[in-house]
């Protein structure tokens, strides 16, 4: 029983991270209607970009700072390079182009910073707080990230002039621009949001799983399944989706074996998808014919 | 698509005829290498007759060549199966495991279909890995075939038999494939592909023709596994990543999309390019990769074989052009 407890919160702190990247999904799934399967390369590359900073000497929340930053604006600037050509392609192609992105991302950072295996540090102490004998303070201090993270969002889409018009954009584009809404831009603010919320995810698994290019490849199928198990247009839905897969992740892990982890995202995105592919807070689509 | 006209047979016998002439040209490596060549079209013409033809989108290719490879390596190293009675069992497994993936596939589309077969090609290597089937697989370690041997009356050495016993394949499913995509079937998937509520309006039997494709792809790309495998003998996890599955994607756009000829063009690249580009970065094959999946996105979305189409067209006008005045 201890174990098992153990185990659920242990896989809440992991949730926490799926969840972040899950969010991050869904903010450019809302805005654009398409997943970027380049998120969670995106997010290891803003990682090094922090290895980086802090190898040079800067402060560690400074250097999360500055990481965040520049994610942000590395995912504007995605945004209205790469991706906006495409916009209006078929779905085919815009797929293929965030797999370009995914391998280039993964290629350049292993050209720059070689595969080898990097410690990332946390910025929590590395005795439990609170002397809780279940969570140890990294788990604790990035599922409390997350929260704020959320917080924030929830607060800036709620009450913020410029959240109520990113919102806008993704609902009604025709009738925002018609009011005076620089569709594009909320779009690509869009973008740079999921990128610093990325990089944040990024910079809370790192100590956990080691810096190297790959790192995010499992992280990013969790978040997929995440976002997919609570509904991929219901942020609420995905953060919470994210929390699941991460406490089943682990509960599975140790009662049948960690060998099958991959596997289990892969039954859980099959199984939502086929049983219910709205999931579980999602709207469920009526096309017309 | 028509049928040929006696210019693009002459052609095709000209192709054929320098192909039967290659393996006694170049180096047994080269044989080798151009053997994968023949390996990866196939496996590109699968692919691309699901998400060229079909506008299924898959990510998770790589899988079904994986499952086509330790097919004919497990009969060959544990059931003792001569090589070549391996390759029509590794076709039907795929088929089947195509078939069966395909029709919870059915309820999805685009973007999810990308996803499920995402998360398809990422967990293969962990499913592969796994230790309850251990003893079929070998684990981690993979499994190691003997290369078969030509038979002692063609005096060919054993690259050079490989590669005939691969072009043979090539030419049978090729010409399969030619038919299925030209016919009836063909038209139903391209159908499904730009306007679905049309064909199924026009008495198109979707769900069927979307999982038998998918079926048949999978086939096709087991069939390329089942070969490849034989032709590096060797078979591991970790060689049927996720990245796999990028390569075979990577080949298709290339090659071009909804294209029969394009698969040579595609399988020619994903061969050569990593090799060359190798010598730079163990990184800049897959860097190279990216930005030639982009640059061909915004300018040539056809693809290799597409450009080639349009520049005889091009041709061709302008010399009749010359003729009437």
């Amino acid at each position: 029983m201890d174990q098992l407890l153990h185990q659920i919160l242990a896989g809440l702190a992991t949730g926490g991270i799926y969840a972040s990247v899950a969010l991050a999904l869904v903010m450019i799934y809302q805005a654009t209607h398409l997943v970027n399967f380049a998120q969670g390369e995106m997010a290891m590359f803003a990682t090094y970009l922090a290895w980086a900073l802090l190898q040079a000497g800067v402060p560690y929340w400074g250097a999360f700072a500055i990481t965040v930053v520049s994610a942000f604006v590395l995912g504007v600037a995605i945004e209205r390079i790469v991706i906006r050509p495409v916009e209006n392609s078929p779905i085919l192609a815009v797929v293929i182009v965030f797999i370009a992105l995914l391998v280039i991302f993964n290629s350049i950072a292993g050209w720059i910073f070689t595969y080898t295996i990097k410690p990332f540090p946390s910025p929590f102490p590395a005795e439990p707080l609170f002397g809780n004998p279940y969570l140890s303070s990294h788990e604790l201090g990035s599922m409390a990230i997350t929260l704020v993270v959320l917080l924030l969002l929830f607060v800036f889409f709620r009450f913020t002039p410029l959240g109520l018009a990113m919102r806008a954009a993704a609902q009604n584009p025709v009738s925002s621009r018609l009011v005076g809404i620089r569709v594009g831009w909320m779009l690509a603010l869009g973008w740079g949001l999921a990128a610093a919320i990325g990089a944040i995810a990024g910079m809370m698994v790192a100590p956990t799983v080691f810096l190297e290019p790959n790192m995010m490849g499992g992280v990013l199928l969790y978040a997929f399944a995440g976002a997919l198990l609570g509904g991929i247009d219901s942020p609420g839905g995905a953060v919470l989706g994210g929390f699941i897969v991460g406490v089943l992740e682990n509960v599975v892990g140790t009662y049948v074996g960690s060998e099958l982890k991959l596997t289990l995202a892969l039954v859980v995105i099959i199984g939502v998808l086929v049983v219910k592919p709205s999931g579980l807070f999602g709207k469920v689509h009526v096309v017309r014919v | 698509m028509r049928g040929l006209d006696r210019r693009q047979l002459a052609g095709l016998a000209v192709l054929l005829v320098l192909a039967c002439a290659l393996p006694f040209l170049v180096a047994n490596y080269r044989v080798f290498q151009i053997t994968l060549v023949l390996a990866y079209a196939i496996a590109l013409l699968g692919l691309n007759m699901l998400t060229g033809y079909n506008g299924q989108i898959s990510l998770g290719h790589g899988a079904f060549y994986a499952i086509g490879a330790y097919t004919a390596a497990i009969l060959m190293d544990k059931a003792g199966w001569p090589y070549w009675a391996t390759i029509p069992v590794a076709g039907a497994v795929c088929f089947v495991a195509g078939f069966l993936f395909g029709l919870p596939a059915l309820r999805l589309e685009g973007l999810y279909l990308a996803l499920a077969t995402f998360a398809l090609g990422v967990a293969m290597p962990q499913i592969l890995k796994h230790k309850s089937i251990e003893e079929w697989t070998g684990g981690v370690q993979g499994i190691v075939i003997v290369k078969p041997d030509a038979p002692a009356w063609t005096g060919l050495s054993q690259d050079q038999w490989l590669y005939f016993f691969c072009l043979a394949w090539v030419l049978l499913l090729f010409v399969l494939g030619w038919n299925l995509l030209r016919g009836r079937v063909g038209r139903a998937m391209v159908a499904i592909r730009d306007q679905p509520i049309a064909a199924q309006a026009m008495g198109v039997n979707t769900a069927m023709v979307k999982s038998l494709t998918f079926g048949v792809s999978a086939l096709y790309t087991g069939i390329a596994g089942a070969l490849g495998a034989i032709a590096v003998q060797f078979v591991a996890p970790d060689s049927f990543s996720f990245f796999l599955s990028i390569t075979l994607l990577t080949g298709v756009v290339i090659g071009g999309l909804a294209s029969i000829s394009g698969a040579f063009f595609g399988a020619v690249f994903i061969q050569f390019i990593p090799n060359i580009a190798d010598e730079i970065s163990k990184a800049a094959p897959w860097a190279i990769y990216g930005i030639v999946l982009i640059a061909f996105m915004y300018t040539m979305p056809t693809g290799v074989a597409g450009f080639v189409r349009i520049a005889r067209a091009r041709l061709a006008r302008r010399r009749g052009g010359s003729t009437v005045r």
